[in-house]
């Protein structure tokens, strides 16, 4: 089937990652008409696997001041729009006996350049501050790191996209850039829900494919050499540390501990991965052993502390334009504007940067569209606040003071995940209040929720906006109940089945590399449960 | 012999995240089964506690509804201490003071002190049912409840002016925590065990100044205090046991529960050295008749119909089979066993007036099979079961070792062992 769409967009944006729904926003603020189209579902590339470290610079500031720069001052200003998603826990660098404690000074003087606020501590203040740290520690500076959650940051983009307007399509993988005459006009997709090809038109089409965007620029016929930079990442099953843990030394393995959620995590290592691997993305036991070994240096209560899964993501580094050996590795934003430099007009590309600058790089691309469109509008995404993020009186915080528990611990963990937006969740009924997920604290209503508003098409969408499954028993209890809320509302019996296997097979790929003890016992239950009680075949997938 | 100690990797303090959320403490809970407002064991232990990490807002005050019955801990398949993680969670995080109340019921011995020396004023007056309603509306001290009766000449009293220079003709030796209870409210159980250890040829001493063991104030918030009680306890069964070569027995399960399990686990305080020596003494002496070494002579017109109790601290301890094998061996005893359920009192819990309705629902199944026991009277180890029973049915409650008493042929055993 070959569906032709006549609208023509000012921008489509390929690309459903943090980038790219940044990029949706800045441009739908701005007045444009926006597609944003993502081949499997939002946060699903590096966005929704890497550390979730609101850098606070401090990391980058020997080695890439300007780095630094840029990450402090898109730190403070995602504390302001995003504070729904970001956790202000501040950070430390200890310095361990094995490193050098002359490294500090160069350390605080370069964040001090940077602009980066730091505090030299006290080793033995520093115990008490944390108590989770290394006690043999020789030295520790606090500086203003933090977490930030990026499903929900990329989602609370998006909805604010799509309140300014813009259309968004997951499910739909773009399989070739429609050029005419030295200019890209569209793209043509592949719709895998329905299993048929569309097409659609823009004046602009900006690629924030992160490491994929190699290949989409390809189809429309460019070069950009990108290294793919694989980082792999142990989630321990609840927090063991209240700051974020750093080693004060030239960035290396598995030197950050990132307390986010209900849990924490260590990473990361950092391997260069042929291309045609990038979406076959597994933890060696390598890996894991480095991981573990280096963690327990930054916290010993790591090594007692249960692992959950581990995973890793691709790092979408881009090698400058005169160095193909790609020894010379650009870290920060990478903005290509393919007319002139290759002389297709029509087609951006944005990639490179973090997590935590893609506002930034949003503002740049979108600065560039204007620019081409010749629309004359300033950039707000650093005054305004994101959905969820909004300044109110809360009237949720008194009803949380309630007694009655099983409610207060969902709404206290829907008001974290969702900000002023949990006010939307249905509560009150003992139905809508009853927990889905226990170790998360996901109620019924919130799965409505969720269902109704966020864009979800499964169950592994699901867990990207509400922390199903997530918790220590990795779906074995909630899975089903999901499962079943979602077959109410919009699958078909047969099709959750499927989906219900797939998720927990998705659970199970995390948990593989680190199967033993405890989490071995918990999967060989969940299997019981789900094979043995519910007849489920693993190739019901 | 130093034992082996055996450190798993990746095992959490208090086993928390061993749980598989198998949710097989949630059934059995028993305050789940009549309080909907109680989490229940799981989300208050290893789930709320997973959260509590992440923000200490996330505790909630209904975990002052647990009982700290522990019957969750021995059902829990993967060892999770959930009791514990309970307990430790509302020390950490409660913000709520104990009330006045709360420092009266807490402090058993002070009051247990003021109370006998004017038992005959407390007792009536306690019993008066103003008083009771002045209790019930001011102090929040439910006015159905019945408060133990004092005793006037208290245990330690008793125990100097009659018993103690008597005790040291004989062989062997142990000493005595008697506990609140026996000092202030029965010192007939404490004379019991004397007379039952007595016949078997066993000195009876009574520790350096024992303290309460401070089990309600641990359970109404009252930390400094039992951590200063249960410092000073320890140095005192030291003193027996290590020093003297004197094993510690008591006739309280909760007391001996406390000392042995609470005080490391909720209190931090190490007690290696004396746990294994500290016991009940119905495992006490069943210990030496198994192995040989005792046997007990019992009169030959003994005849009661008992229904055993098992008190939630005694399925922890997993202790109940000793208390019950002695009853068993007294020849006139037609014994039956209630099926293992908690009573709902929990020590100073049921005495609050917002736990009342909490307390006696726990209670009724318990209530209804002993109503329809056809026993004599009910056999239990713990004080505080004793007392919810006797209010909430028709029938007395005994001790094992005052049942062994009154049963035991004290001439004949004495023959045996005083040789
Ligand atoms: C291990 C690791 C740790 C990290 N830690 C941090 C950190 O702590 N802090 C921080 O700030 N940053 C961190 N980063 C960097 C950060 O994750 C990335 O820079 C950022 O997520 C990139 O977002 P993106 O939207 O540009 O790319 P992506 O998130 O990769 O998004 C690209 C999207 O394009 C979609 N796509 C691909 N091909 C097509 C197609 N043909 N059609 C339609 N859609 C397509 C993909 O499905 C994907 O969703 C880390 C990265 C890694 C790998
Ligand atoms: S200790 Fe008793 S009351 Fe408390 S959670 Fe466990 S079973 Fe329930
Ligand atoms: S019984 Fe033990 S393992 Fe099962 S849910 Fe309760 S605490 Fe977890």
């Amino acid at each position: 089937m070959n569906k032709n769409n006549s609208k023509e967009y000012d921008v489509i944006i390929i690309g459903g990652g943090v980038t790219g729904a940044g990029t949706a926003r800045d441009c739908a603020m701005r007045g444009l008409s926006v597609l944003l189209v993502e081949r499997h579902d939002f946060a699903t590339g590096a966005t929704g696997r890497n550390h979730g470290l609101l850098h606070s610079g401090a990391r980058y500031a020997v080695t890439d001041p300007e780095s630094a720069s840029e990450c402090i001052k898109e730190n403070m200003t995602l504390r302001r729009i995003a504070n729904h998603c970001v956790e202000e826990n501040n950070g430390l660098f200890v310095t361990l006996p094995e490193d050098d404690l002359a490294f500090q000074s160069q350390f605080v003087d370069a964040c001090k350049t940077a602009g980066i606020g730091t505090e030299i501590l006290d080793p033995d203040f520093a115990r008490r501050l944390e108590p989770s740290v290394n006690p043999n520690l020789k030295g520790a500076v606090k500086v203003p790191d933090g977490s930030v959650d990026p499903f929900r940051l990329t989602m609370s983009n998006m909805l604010d996209a799509k309140i300014h307007g813009a259309e968004l399509l997951t499910q739909h993988e773009v399989t070739d850039v429609i050029c005419e005459q030295n200019r890209a006009i569209g793209v043509e997709l592949f719709n895998h829900a329905k299993n048929e090809k569309v097409k659609y038109y823009a004046k602009i089409i900006v690629n924030a494919g992160g490491i994929w965007g190699h290949h989409i620029a390809s189809l429309a016929g460019i070069n950009i050499n990108m290294f793919p930079a694989k980082g792999s990442l142990l989630i321990f099953g609840h927090r063991v540390n209240k700051m974020v843990l750093n080693r004060c030394r030239k960035p290396a393995n598995a030197d950050i501990l990132v307390p986010g959620d209900t849990i924490c995590l260590i990473g990361t290592t950092s391997e260069r991965v042929p291309y045609d691997q990038i979406d076959n993305m597994f933890v060696s036991q390598a890996d894991v052993d480095v991981l573990i070994r280096e963690g327990v240096k930054l916290s010993p209560s790591l090594a007692t502390t249960r692992i959950l899964r581990a995973y890793a993501g691709v790092r979408p580094l881009v090698a400058a334009d005169n160095d193909p050996t790609g020894r010379n590795i650009s870290r920060g934003i990478v903005l290509l504007d393919h007319q002139e430099r290759d002389g297709l007009s029509g087609f951006i590309t944005i990639t490179g940067g973090k997590l935590m600058t893609y506002r930034l790089m949003a503002e740049e691309a979108t600065n560039l569209v204007c620019k081409k469109l010749a629309v004359d509008k300033q950039c707000e995404t650093a005054e305004k606040a994101l959905p969820g993020s909004e300044k109110s009186d809360l009237s949720l915080d008194n009803a949380t003071d309630k007694i009655y528990s099983g409610m207060s611990i969902a709404q206290k963990s829907a008001k974290d995940r969702h900000g002023t937006l949990a006010k939307n969740i249905a509560v009150g009924d003992s139905n809508d209040d009853s927990l889905v997920c226990e170790c998360e604290g996901v109620s019924i209503g919130e799965v409505k929720y969720a269902i109704k508003e966020l864009h979800v098409n499964n169950l592994i969408d699901l867990r990207r906006r509400t922390r199903v499954g997530m918790g220590t028993c990795q779906g074995e209890l909630c899975a089903c109940r999901a499962a079943g809320l979602l077959c109410e509302s919009l699958e078909e019996p047969g099709e959750a089945k499927d989906d219900l296997a797939n998720f927990l097979q998705e659970r199970w790929k995390g948990m593989s590399p680190i199967a033993w003890g405890d989490t071995i016992n918990e999967v060989q239950f969940t299997s019981w449960i789900y094979e043995g009680i519910y007849g489920l075949k693993p190739d019901n997938n | 012999m130093k034992k082996e100690i055996f450190e798993p990797f990746n095992v959490s303090d208090n086993n928390f995240e061993q749980c598989v959320k198998c949710t097989i403490c949630t059934v059995y809970c028993p305050v789940l089964e009549v309080n909907p407002d109680y989490p229940g064991p799981k989300q208050s232990g290893p789930d709320g506690e997973r959260l509590r990490l992440k923000d200490a807002s996330f505790y909630d005050e209904a975990l002052k509804l647990c009982l700290n019955c522990k019957r969750c801990e021995v059902a829990c398949p993967h060892g999770v201490k959930i009791g514990d993680i309970i307990q430790l969670a509302r020390i950490k995080y409660s913000k709520k003071k104990p009330k006045v109340r709360d420092m009266i019921l807490a402090n058993t011995d002070i009051v247990g002190t003021m109370a006998s020396t004017f038992a005959p004023i407390v007792n009536p007056i306690v019993a008066l049912k103003p008083v009771r309603r002045i209790m019930d509306s001011v102090l929040k001290i439910d006015h159905h409840r019945i408060f133990p009766k004092y005793a006037g000449l208290r245990f330690e009293s008793w125990y100097r002016r009659y018993a103690e220079k008597k005790q040291n003709d004989f062989k062997k030796h142990v000493s005595y925590f008697h506990g609140c209870y026996v000092n202030y409210n029965f010192p007939q159980l404490g004379k019991d065990l004397i007379k039952i250890m007595n016949a078997c040829g066993y000195g009876v001493h009574l520790l350096e100044k024992e303290k309460c063991c401070g089990v309600a104030l641990i359970s109404n918030g009252l930390i400094k205090q039992a951590t200063k009680q249960a410092l000073h306890n320890v140095e005192a069964f030291k003193k027996s046991i290590v020093d003297k070569n004197m094993p510690v027995i008591s006739t309280s399960s909760t007391c001996i529960f406390t000392i042995r399990d609470e005080y490391p686990h909720l209190l931090g305080i190490k007690n290696d050295e004396i746990r294994d020596e500290s016991e009940l003494a119905t495992r006490f002496l069943y210990r030496l008749i198994d192995s040989g070494k005792l046997k007990l002579v019992f009169k030959k017109n003994y005849k009661k119909r008992i229904a055993y109790h098992t008190p939630c601290h005694m399925e922890k301890l997993g202790w109940s089979i000793y208390s019950t094998s002695l009853l068993r061996m007294i020849p006139g005893v037609d014994f039956m066993a209630l099926e293992s359920l908690c009573c709902g009192i929990a020590g100073t819990y049921g005495f609050k007036k917002e736990n009342y309705e909490t307390s006696q629902g726990v209670g009724k199944p318990l209530f209804e099979q002993i109503e329809s026991s056809k026993a004599d009277f009910v056999a239990t180890d713990c004080e505080t079961c004793k007392w919810q029973i006797e209010m909430s049915t028709s029938l007395k409650v005994q001790h094992p070792i005052s049942i062994l008493a009154e049963a035991l042929d004290v001439e004949a055993t004495m023959k045996l062992w005083n040789a």
